[in-house]
């Protein structure tokens, strides 16, 4: 404990002067490519995270189209995928499984966990924490630009002859490993290997500063036990984050032994293409616990931001305190702790040992418990509230919809015997496009409507803001949805076409529908790329604190420079909220306002510490007590 | 000449959405309509939040009751009754909280939405009801545990002594199905054996393979346990039966297996559908490459005497490839002769 005050009052000698590091000389290159600044970096991360989500989001397109249009000539198309696209205008089999598999990484890692922590942790982390900036800043550049050459392999891999990697984003091997097996599992395989090598590193940059921050550069009087719940979430999703990603990287390792340096972790007697190999005893399910370990886990790196930031948005905009705060920081350890423990669900019909099976169907489900916990949170937490509906909050109610109605397909498919018939069934597309991509996404984009004042100092346009959401939110359910029956009717994901079974030939009308539901909902995206780079330049200027909201943040200019607040950091009294407090004057008592200015409406235990708060090493944190 | 004209519809369309907004922002910062904190705007969002509710929850229903038999497949084997049964008790409770917890989730917007001179309550916490619903949710989910747990050690037991086997083999991209033959012991195989007509690899010093047989169709006695000895030879597959509720990997170096018992004949499925072209069908579930949507196999389910009767015709695997006796030790060329019904070695 000891060595963490002084280091944190170190950091704040050092960070000391606003006004020094406000006026260093700042070229172009320094300001805003190579810039050390979290507002800076997270802005780059928010902008690559919405380049990525525009090319994941129109692979989803084309192959929609041939799932829900099985006959549409595609000829249109081949001016951008030229070959991929037969003679005859269809899509090449091979390619539809590409893009599925490019979707589904580019979605979960490039926007989900990168355009979401990336953005968010960096730029909440400092600013509501009132810190200067990250622990450090050169990290923290290390780790955009990391993400930003894993993003250059990745884009590359899309444009080689034999395509990207094809065997889902999972990468299972043999598939993966054997060039043989598929075109995609050559160059394109390859590559996708070494993004993500860079991708972890960046993530790994970027986990280990986040906690470092979190714990080392609390303003004073800011107690783990008032922080606002985004920076739990941001916190936990980084410790997830540090233990989780390394396994993937040995798995990655791994196999990239297996296809290049004839090692056997993987392969095991195989025959293919019309010769045995010589690998025996490896096993196939070996690199599926290693790729869960990481991939369950991952499920929480996207999802805990989300719910984080939706617990602030949702109380802001209720004006009321979040119900359960402690509960909701114990539920956030739950799931944290509970995520390493339940990954082989995701295997249960793998052939794996059906008596792990019934340990992880136990861990699974209870994993539900403090999931059920954040949502009747934040039911109560409306109840009686005094509603304010911005697109933030718009957005924020959509993700706890989708929480609940994804979360509780979960229960199905984490029930063993029930997973028998619905795992990789459209039923399970369903549930984690709803539960994880759709929530997470919702997050993110609450986020940017929520935080996009104190980005760029100016306001997006609310009305946009709403079409937006109404378009996406109708919009979600009726492209996911109907995946549930689709899935209980068996349909099988990854399929090309189902024209080969008869238990499948149903349900053309359903998907057609689905598709043509998913290109509005990707038109309405659109329509927030334009709000969002239109209101950078053109919106109308922001006020200081647009929504009235209580956290740190708000305090500062309304465009920080580097530094953050000029002159003194903020200290902190109170818990982030003091909304609609009963006799006080406004419904929003910021952290920073003392328990002295505000008699009329403390509670009987709330009183500012005894001495002058600023006196150097006077203020008891009560962390120290702990 | 008409892909120009839809593209400069298309920047047309863009240009005027463009000006009609430009015109929106201004006219609104004219009448200073944005600076004042809550609009209507409120009220229409609140307000779509119960349409949303009503007509959601509307379409949930409607669909789900009137288009029930389209979307439930008909179930054909023992296990798959009771895991059909656990699908809809947890259905019926996840349901209930499913409406529960949405219709709240909209109702709460509507019902409390701003209102000038409203003051929320200020209501941080209460122990008691994070207490509730903590406990709840856990003995509910305890509950759907251990009746999961109960069907899943069922299904996942050993199979029964007297079970039929049948060995499935996944390759690209296709399966390939092998019985054990009169002897009902299925041969050892190694993949270094597998060229391009003993696709199994199968081993002819084994004495247990002269007779093993590998029919066209897949054949399985109704009312009979079967037992699936699952394999893969070059990457994943997984063998899924949707109507037997059966899914199990087949994962190269690695057998797996799955045991259930038909209850349906074809023909019963027949009758009971109205429709005479129906077939069980196998297909795959596992993501194995650019034939992955193809993987195809019938299955018909006899009556156990019609089962017998075209197990006892099938012919052995050595008896239509008889070169592959040169491959027989010597002292079991006779027994494989007998086995596999040959009168003598081809020439």
């Amino acid at each position: 404990m000891e060595a963490i005050d002084i280091k944190s009052r170190e950091g704040e000698i050092h960070h000391g002067d606003y006004e020094q590091m406000e006026h260093h000389h700042e070229s172009f290159l320094t300001k805003y490519i190579f810039s050390t600044d979290h507002k800076t970096i997270s802005k780059q991360f928010l902008i690559s995270g919405i380049f990525w989500a525009l090319i994941g989001g129109s692979l989803s397109i084309v192959f929609r189209l041939q799932l829900g249009f099985p006959d549409l000539n595609l000829q249109w198309l081949q001016p951008v995928l030229g070959g991929w696209i037969t003679e005859t205008g269809k899509l090449d089999t091979e390619f539809y499984l590409a893009m599925v598999t490019m979707h589904g990484t580019i979605m979960v890692f490039f926007v989900l966990t990168a355009g979401l922590s990336g953005t968010f942790s960096n730029f909440l982390i400092p600013l509501q924490i009132g810190a200067r900036d990250m622990a450090s800043g050169f990290l923290n550049m290390l780790s955009y630009w990391f993400f930003f050459a894993s993003s250059v392999v990745m884009l590359t891999s899309l444009f080689i002859e034999t395509g990207p990697a094809s065997g889902g984003w999972v990468i299972y091997p043999p598939l993966s490993a054997l060039p043989q097996a598929m075109s995609g599992s050559g160059l394109g395989m390859t590559l996708w290997l070494v993004s993500m090598a860079l991708f972890i590193i960046s993530s790994l940059l970027g986990s280990i500063n986040y906690i470092t921050t979190v714990i080392n550069l609390r303003t004073e009087g800011l107690s783990m036990t008032r922080v606002p719940l985004t920076i739990w979430a941001f916190f936990l999703t980084a410790v997830i984050g540090v233990l989780a990603f390394p396994v993937l990287f040995s798995a990655a390792l791994l196999l990239i032994f297996d296809r290049s340096f004839g090692t056997s972790f993987f392969l095991s007697e195989i025959y293919i293409a019309g010769e045995a190999l010589p690998n025996v005893g490896g096993s196939a399910i070996l690199f599926q616990h290693l790729f869960w370990f990481l991939g369950h886990p991952e499920v929480y790196i996207v999802l805990l931001p989300a719910l984080g930031i939706t617990s602030e948005i949702i109380a802001t905009n209720s004006r009321k305190p979040i119900f359960g705060y402690r509960a909701m920081i114990g539920s956030l350890l739950g799931i944290t702790i509970l995520s390493f423990v339940v990954w082989a669900h995701h295997m249960f019909i793998t052939g794996m040992s059906p008596f792990l099976g019934t340990i992880f169907m136990f861990l699974t489900l209870i994993i539900a418990v403090p999931s059920a916990v954040k949502v009747f949170n934040y039911l109560t937490t409306l109840w009686k509230g005094n509603i304010i509906f911005t697109p933030a909050m718009l957005f924020s109610i959509g993700l706890v919809s989708f929480f609940i109605s994804g979360g509780i397909t979960g229960i199905y498919l984490g029930n063993t015997a029930i997973d028998i018939q619905l795992h990789d069934t459209y039923f399970i597309v369903a549930h984690f496009h709803i539960v994880m991509g759709s929530a997470s996404f919702f997050g993110m984009v609450a986020g940017i409507y929520h935080w996009f004042p104190k980005m760029f100092g100016r306001m997006m346009d609310a009305k946009l803001g709403y079409i937006h959401f109404w378009v996406s939110f109708v919009g979600v359910y009726m492209v996911f949805f109907p995946m549930h029956y689709i899935g209980m009717a068996g349909f099988p994901r990854r399929y090309y076409s189902f024209t080969n079974f008869d238990a499948f030939s149903g349900f053309t009308d359903m998907n057609m529908m689905i598709s043509t539901a998913a290109i509005i909902t990707f038109g309405a995206q659109l329509l927030f790329v334009f709000n969002f780079f239109y209101s950078i330049f053109k919106g109308r200027k922001a006020t200081a604190n647009p929504w009235g909201s209580n956290t740190l943040e708000w305090t500062a200019p309304i465009k920080p420079g580097h530094g953050n607040w000029p002159g003194k950091i903020p200290l902190v009294y109170r818990w982030p909220y003091d909304y609609s407090k009963p006799g006080a004057k406004e419904d929003f008592i910021p952290q920073n306002v003392p328990f002295s200015q505000t008699p009329e409406s403390n509670l009987p235990h709330e009183k500012d510490p005894e001495e002058t708060p600023g006196d150097e090493g006077a203020i008891v944190l009560d962390e120290a007590k702990e | 000449m008409f892909n120009i004209l839809l593209i400069l519809g298309a920047i047309l369309l863009i240009v005027i959405l463009l000006v009609v907004f430009r015109v929106h922002t201004l006219v609104n910062v004219m009448r200073g309509s944005d600076k004042g904190k809550i609009g209507t705007s409120n009220k229409v969002n609140a307000f779509l939040f119960l349409v949303f509710l009503l007509g959601g929850f509307g379409l949930f229903f409607w669909y789900s009751y009137t288009h029930f038999d389209y979307y439930t497949l008909p179930v054909a084997s023992e296990h798959g009754v009771l895991t059909d049964n656990l699908f809809w008790v947890t259905t019926a409770i996840c349901g209930f909280v499913f409406i529960v917890t949405n219709f709240l989730l909209f109702y709460f917007p509507f019902r409390y939405q701003y209102k000038e001179g409203n003051k929320a309550t200020f209501y941080p916490d209460n122990s008691k009801l994070e207490l509730i619903w903590t406990i709840v949710p856990a003995i509910v989910l305890s509950i759907l545990i251990f009746y999961g747990w109960k069907v899943w050690s069922d299904i996942t037991d050993v199979a029964p002594e007297e079970a039929e086997v049948v060995e499935i083999m996944g390759y690209q991209f296709a399966w390939k199905t092998r019985y054990p033959g009169k002897d009902k012991s299925l041969g050892n195989y190694d993949f270094r054996l597998i060229d391009a007509e003993n696709l199994f690899g199968m081993d002819f010093r084994d004495k247990a393979s002269f007779d093993d047989f590998s029919p066209r169709e897949v054949h399985l006695p109704k009312g009979k346990p079967v037992l699936f000895k699952i394999r893969a030879r070059d990457v994943l597959h997984s063998v899924f039966a949707p109507h037997f509720r059966l899914k199990m990997d087949a994962v190269p170096g690695m057998p797996t297996r799955f045991w259930f018992v038909p209850t349906k004949s074809t023909q019963d499925m027949r009758d009971e559908l109205g429709n005479p072209e129906f077939n069980y069908e196998i297909a795959c579930t596992e993501i194995c490459g650019r034939g992955h949507f193809s993987m195809r196999l019938v299955v018909v389910v006899d009556e156990p005497e019609e089962y017998d009767k075209w197990y006892n015709e099938q012919e052995p695997w050595l008896s239509k490839n008889p070169h592959y006796l040169a491959k027989v030790p010597n002292n079991l060329k006779e027994l494989a002769l007998l086995k596999a019904g040959l009168d003598k070695m081809p020439r």
